[in-house]
């Protein structure tokens, strides 16, 4: 089998569409998984048992669930009780509240690497609750955790092939239509692989610009 | 403020008595099968500087991390001024106070801690502002003035834009004690605040702390092995073994004239170490 470099020039427009899709429900996916993950890491240090449990017990099932499974169940169960996403919505969605389960383990480590110090010395000075996390814990706590967590972009960015399961056109389902089309899938599949280690690595260049620009740890 | 009281003042008597700023009642505390402190009684008068000396191990620094809320003590009641730290009075019952009640009641209690426990993520000045303007609820331009007044005091109103990594050990303690003095405590708590330092460094967070002393009312209570110190500012020492206090006196008799067996055995291992 030939590699036919004309069927693979003429695929790489439609791939590309797929590549942004991939990328949208990535960027979409991460916020939401950078925000929800510290919602989580913050319930489960409450001191109501009753907020602190349950919220255990749902990231343990998600964590412990596949991801597949999961996005079927936002995007086959969640309409039948009314509640309807686009496809690419749902993906990200879906993607980011897994990752929130990775991350909030991510965050947890990092406000369990603030010194003990630090809460005595908020104590110390009477400083409320709100305000000793959103000025001592947390700015000391992130960017420990910011290497951590920029590699779950990568992560997440590789995941999104699952999400062809569920209709969304990403990189991998428009390479398996365009074979289908033409029945020729050496071409359309080799390329999607060189664009996703294409962009991953432009991801991991980033992650590592981010990591030098806030990873400072100004450490006692 | 308060009015101070003479270093010949006679010691406070134990529990719950009109004029104490600070009052144990049989308070314990037992980690595991240890007792750290055992149905202990004592009280500190206002603008009383009280030096608690006693082999690690005897309950010295559990008494200022109760006062500080860090540790809560097993049984007995912990009175500052006419307010229960950790209880409150509802219909003539003591019960459990709210966080509410405890972080009024703590208003008037700071401390100073061993490993300075600056906050890394902020410059000097902002260390010093912090709880002024988000606890005290002063404008950012009075906090400023204040903590310049301050830094200056500990002699580091050139530093105000450092960071504390970038500071010594003993300045990174200056600014801990500019820090707690900004918000002007009526209770101020050192625990073992030379003991990470150089004889060096520590010398000079000792002046600092004599200034103090001299031009300040504000009640101490201090955990130290700097014995020189102690003897220099206090008005009382209290020699604590096993949890409990055995022996209660002046600077000056209690190191010149120590009654106790165990205080004198004490002080001589201290001595013999410097």
């Amino acid at each position: 089998m030939n590699f036919d470099w004309r069927a693979a020039w003429d695929s790489v427009p439609r791939l590309l569409d797929g590549m942004l899709v991939a990328l949208q429900a990535t960027v979409l996916g991460y916020l939401i998984a950078l925000v929800l993950g510290l919602v989580f890491a913050l319930l489960r240090r409450s001191q109501q048992p009753w907020v602190r449990m349950p919220v255990a017990v749902v990231v343990e099932f998600i964590r412990s669930t596949p991801l597949l499974v999961q996005l079927f169940f936002l995007f086959f169960v969640l309409p039948t009780i009314g509640i309807e996403f686009s496809p690419l919505a749902t993906g990200a969605i879906g993607l980011g509240v897994h990752y929130a389960t990775y991350t909030s383990e991510v965050y947890r480590a990092g406000i369990d690497g603030v010194p003990p110090g630090q809460w005595e010395a908020a104590t110390a000075l009477n400083l409320s609750r709100r305000r000793t996390w959103t000025a001592v814990i947390l700015p000391q706590a992130v960017p420990r955790v910011v290497p951590a967590l920029a590699n779950y972009v990568i992560a997440m960015f590789k995941d999104t092939p699952q999400l062809t399961a569920i209709t969304v056109l990403e990189g991998l389902s428009v390479a398996r239509s365009l074979g289908a089309e033409t029945f020729r899938y050496l071409e359309p599949f080799t390329l999607v692989g060189i664009m996703y280690l294409t962009m991953a690595l432009v991801m991991a260049w980033l992650a590592r610009i981010v990591e030098r620009r806030f990873g400072r740890v100004r450490a006692v | 403020m308060t009015e101070t009281t003479s270093a010949s003042s006679a010691p406070a008597s134990s529990g719950g008595h009109e004029g104490n700023l600070i009052t144990f009642d049989g308070v314990g505390k037992r980690f595991g099968d240890n007792v750290v402190l055992d149905n202990l009684s004592f009280g500190v008068r206002p603008g009383e500087r009280v030096t608690l000396i006693g082999p690690s191990g005897s309950g010295k620094t559990t008494i200022l991390r109760m006062l500080m809320t860090l540790t809560r003590p097993d049984s007995g009641t912990i009175q500052v001024g006419d307010d229960y730290l950790y209880h409150e009075e509802r219909t003539g019952n003591l019960v459990p106070a709210s966080e509410q009640h405890i972080r009024r009641v703590r208003r008037r209690i700071t401390m100073v801690f061993q490993h300075f426990n600056l906050f890394p993520n902020m410059r000097v000045l902002r260390n010093v502002t912090e709880a002024p303007v988000h606890v005290l609820g002063l404008s950012k331009e009075e906090a400023e003035q204040r903590a310049r007044e301050l830094l200056d005091m500990v002699g580091l109103g050139e530093k105000l834009t450092a960071y504390p990594t970038q500071l010594s050990g003993g300045q990174q303690q200056r600014v801990a004690i500019a820090r707690a003095l900004a918000m002007r405590p009526d209770v101020l708590l050192l625990d073992e605040v030379t003991s990470a330092l150089d004889p060096e460094l520590a010398a000079g967070v000792l002046d600092v702390l004599r200034d103090i002393a001299r031009t300040s009312d504000v009640t101490m209570l201090c955990v130290t092995h700097a014995m020189r110190f102690a003897r220099d500012i206090s008005h009382r020492v209290l020699m604590f073994d096993s949890g409990r206090i055995i022996e209660d006196a002046p600077p000056g008799e209690m190191f010149d004239a120590p009654r106790h067996e165990r205080t004198r055995g004490f002080l001589q291992s201290v001595i013999n170490e410097t």
